[in-house]
């Protein structure tokens, strides 16, 4: 098992390095001048001339990325242009708020979706099954903006049941958690439907039900686990997803998450920032990902991914 | 008749009741919600409109502005004189200000300040306001590290030395990067200084927890007695516009400091429910249309003359749902020296036919026109390349970002044509020459400079210089006067279209005392913390 995980982490150092890679170079070549954006308007043109020398804005660009990789080795991600902060401290104070909105939102996902899934399946071509897979096609093309303001109006202003967003304990983190889920269920409820189809196709389910054993116990011991193993891919591809920033959730909501970070450096073109927050989203999903094919074995020990 | 004693009693209650209502009472606290993050409260950096009053409010500087309005007053100077010949500035400070950690405020403080500002170490945005002051030129260049031109002559007595007279001096001593900062802070912050700030003014930051919120709480040792009213101010940061308004709705959120999502604007406007929360102010801001001068065939006068007759500014001002005012100058009307008689030239689309057919180009002629992609600058773009197609000039589009709408403005063979809008100039102080010399004078039409018209007149560059010499106090109407007619001759040559003056809009909640320009403070941007009260 060790060298196959050191096998896959150094797949995912060449991974983000190749990330940070590009993503400098692209931002390297846009035409916006930084020191011309932090000297202001202003500024004489010996002053833009001083900023861009103190940040190393005339290095070449193979310089300017070898500097910011050794800084990055220390932790060390630069300062925001726009903020003059580092740009560890702001994403580190955004890190706690983002991760529990994922932890909340992927866990709803899942309950909603894995449970829609098994009863479509399970109910499969009736009606019931048709209205949940409509359901959940709507859940996955409704534009979110409209969805959270339209459950952040009906259950905070109207009924009163939550407060109107912000940041705090559970029951702040109730509402843009259930948008979350409800609008992404979607996707895994699709996925748990098919895969419990293909499933109770299976000999070994007849054989389970010949046995005697009670239909409970077929679904959630036998039939379940089988079904379950395509999801964990996606929950692991999810994971990456929502560290990259739930913008407009966090928007609605008012939750200090990362995703407000990513929109207000991209719209302010800081690109200190933007380059840590695609570092962080690229770590997220490796990691994300890893810990999803570490799962695998557990839920099936038929799989051996050692040989991958 | 005798007069019943308690009748005059009752009388007496009446009268007085009303004035009763608008005295401010102390206490309370406050919460203001907006969407971005307060980028920075270094008075040095700070430089967006968001954090502008917060810095006001956290530090003080020698010279301040009346609240609600653009007429200077003395703050931290409590007396100051100016020698005959205009050069040199002898400030008396207030005796017994203190700074948040303790210790006393002394000139010493004034000049580190400064020279902090000035010091290319800092990065300081607003280091070249203070280029007339004696030793800038050396300090921006490294050879020293000190402004010759402050002197302390005690602790509570200054004098500052400028090269040349210059007008606008004390309105440079009242903007932000002139705050009196304690040196033992900053070098204990660093570069952190900016989340960490101590200065002296009527608040001081509590707490600062980033991308969430802060807390600003009064400063029992504020040297103006009275001030600030209220407690405590909270500025919850991360919440969309729409939300804070149904908040504040629900009494959680006292002023949405971003005001109301143009699109819902006009509901909110005409709710009678919702219309006595909005507030309505002028800024000193203008929105223009650059033409390149130098770039053919915009350096021919009827064409930028025919440019100015052929579009329709009410249009435009519909489309941002009636948030601003028609412009006909450069200058906003709040800015002295502002033409109220200057009736500029109309909008007359037979006379701009007429005009580019003597001009030759009877047939149009094919152009760009640049503009910031954040709504509502392209649908603004899109009526002005209507207008412009009416009388046969072919406008192509540019939208880009704001950054490279920026950098290709100043380029001498790019961005013919630039609507300002997003990016639109607004007074850094409220005199008229911080709105010459960036956008219409020579030093600004260089490569990186603001002056995307490229236009440059020498002869009105030298009567500015005059008139920005005119110090001395007695030789302010005469200064306004000559300012006036710059900016008048500088629109005969028609370097731009001078298209609207935008309108800031404030929400604030029914508990919210104080006067309603106080919300929409000129000066203190966007609201001016330190006089509002709760009723």
């Amino acid at each position: 098992m060790l060298p196959f995980i050191c096998r896959r982490v150094g797949y995912a150092l060449l991974i983000l390095l190749g990330v940070t890679f590009i993503t400098y170079l692209l931002l390297f070549l846009l035409p916006a001048d930084p020191a011309r954006q932090i000297a202001g308007r202003s500024a004489t043109p010996e002053v833009v001339a001083a900023i861009r020398a103190q940040l190393g804005l005339d290095l070449p660009f193979y310089q300017q990325y070898l500097n910011y990789l050794g800084n990055l080795l220390h932790f060390d991600l630069g300062r925001s242009y726009i903020q003059r902060t580092a740009v560890s401290e702001l994403i580190g104070s955004r890190l706690r708020p983002s991760l529990e909105l994922m932890a909340a939102g992927i866990g709803f996902e899942l309950l909603i979706g894995v449970s829609l899934g098994m009863l479509a399946a399970l109910k499969r071509d009736s009606f019931a099954d048709k209205l949940l897979m409509a359901f959940s096609f709507v859940g996955v093309s409704a534009p979110q903006f409209i969805a959270a303001m339209l459950f952040l109006y009906f259950f905070a202003v109207q009924l009163g049941w939550f407060p109107l967003g912000g940041y705090g304990g559970a029951s702040h983190l109730m509402l843009p958690a259930l948008t979350l889920g409800l609008l992404g269920s979607g996707w895994y409820s699709r996925m748990v439907r098919s895969s419990m189809i293909e499933v109770l196709h299976q000999d070994f389910i007849r054989t389970a039900r010949a046995k005697g054993l009670s239909r409970a116990r077929v679904v959630f011991v036998h039939l379940l686990p089988n079904a379950i193993v395509p999801v964990i891919p996606m929950i692991g591809i999810d994971i990456g997803v929502f560290m990259g920033g739930l913008v407009v959730v966090e928007s609605v909501f008012g939750w200090p998450g990362i995703g407000q970070l990513a929109w207000q450096s991209i719209q302010q073109v800081d690109i200190p920032v933007i380059v840590g927050v695609t570092t962080l989203s690229a770590v997220a999903i490796v990691l994300g990902n890893l810990l999803a094919d570490l799962v695998i074995p557990l839920v099936d020990p038929r799989i051996d991914i050692k040989q991958h | 008749m005798k007069i019943n004693a308690l009748t005059l009693a009752v009388a007496a209650t009446l009268f007085t009741t009303p004035l009763w209502a608008d005295t401010p009472k102390s206490g309370g606290d406050v919460v203001v919600t907006y969407q971005n993050d307060v980028a920075t409260l270094d008075p040095a950096i700070g430089y967006d409109w968001q954090n502008w009053s917060m810095i006001k409010s956290l530090f003080v500087r020698l010279m301040d502005y009346k609240p609600g309005t653009t007429e200077l007053v003395k703050s931290l100077a409590e007396d100051y004189s100016i020698s005959p010949d205009g050069l040199v500035y002898s400030f008396t400070l207030v005796k017994g200000v203190k700074f948040q950690n303790g210790r006393e405020l002394v000139a010493s403080d004034v000049k580190y300040s400064l020279e902090r500002t000035v010091n290319p170490k800092t990065q300081s945005p607003g280091a070249g306001f203070f280029s007339s002051i004696v030793g800038y030129e050396d300090m921006t260049a490294g050879k020293s590290t000190s402004l010759d031109g402050v002197k302390v002559v005690d602790d509570q007595h200054l004098t500052i030395t400028l090269s040349a007279p210059n007008a606008t001096f004390l309105h440079i001593m009242a903007i932000n990067f002139a705050s009196v900062v304690p040196k033992e802070a900053v070098e204990q912050w660093g570069a952190d200084f900016g989340k960490h700030p101590v200065g002296s003014g009527a608040f001081r930051l509590a707490d600062w927890k980033l991308g969430q919120k802060l807390e600003l709480v009064k400063n029992p040792d504020y040297f103006q007695k009275g001030l600030p009213y209220v407690d405590k101010i909270t500025f919850e940061i991360g919440q969309d516009p729409t939300v804070a308004l149904l908040r504040l709705n629900k009494g959680e959120v006292d002023i949405a400091g971003d005001g109301v999502p143009p699109a819902q604007f006009l509901q909110f406007k005409n709710d009678p429910a919702s219309k006595p929360l909005l507030v309505t102010g002028n800024q000193l801001q203008t929105g223009y249309v650059t033409l390149k001068t130098t770039l053919p065939p915009f350096d021919n006068l009827k064409v930028r003359q025919a440019i100015n007759m052929a579009i329709s500014k009410e249009r435009i001002v519909r489309i941002i749902n009636g948030r601003a005012v028609p412009a006909n100058q450069p200058l906003p009307p709040a800015m002295p020296g502002y033409d109220t008689q200057y009736k500029g030239l109309p909008y007359d689309v037979e006379g701009a036919k007429k005009l580019l057919a003597d001009a030759g180009l009877a047939k149009g002629f094919d152009t760009e026109l640049y503009v910031m992609n954040t709504d509502p600058q392209p649908r603004i773009a899109q009526s002005i390349q209507q207008d412009l197609a009416k009388v046969g000039i072919r406008v192509q589009i540019k939208s880009l970002a704001q950054a490279n709408v920026i950098a290709a403005g100043s380029s001498k063979d790019q961005a013919p044509m630039v609507w300002s809008g997003g990016m639109a100039w607004i007074a850094d102080f409220p005199d008229p020459s911080n709105f010459y010399g960036p956008i219409l004078g020579c030093t600004g039409a260089v490569e990186g400079g603001w002056n995307w018209s490229l236009y440059c007149n020498k002869a009105l560059d030298e009567r500015a210089a005059k008139a920005d010499a005119m110090a001395r106090p007695e030789q302010q109407a005469e200064r306004t006067e000559a300012w006036k007619k710059i900016f008048i001759d500088a629109m005969a040559d028609a370097p731009w279209v001078p298209v609207f003056n935008e309108q800031r809009f404030t929400v604030r909640s029914k508990r919210m005392g104080g006067d309603d320009a106080l919300y929409v403070d000129p000066v203190h941007v966007p609201v001016n913390y330190d006089y509002i009260w709760v009723k």
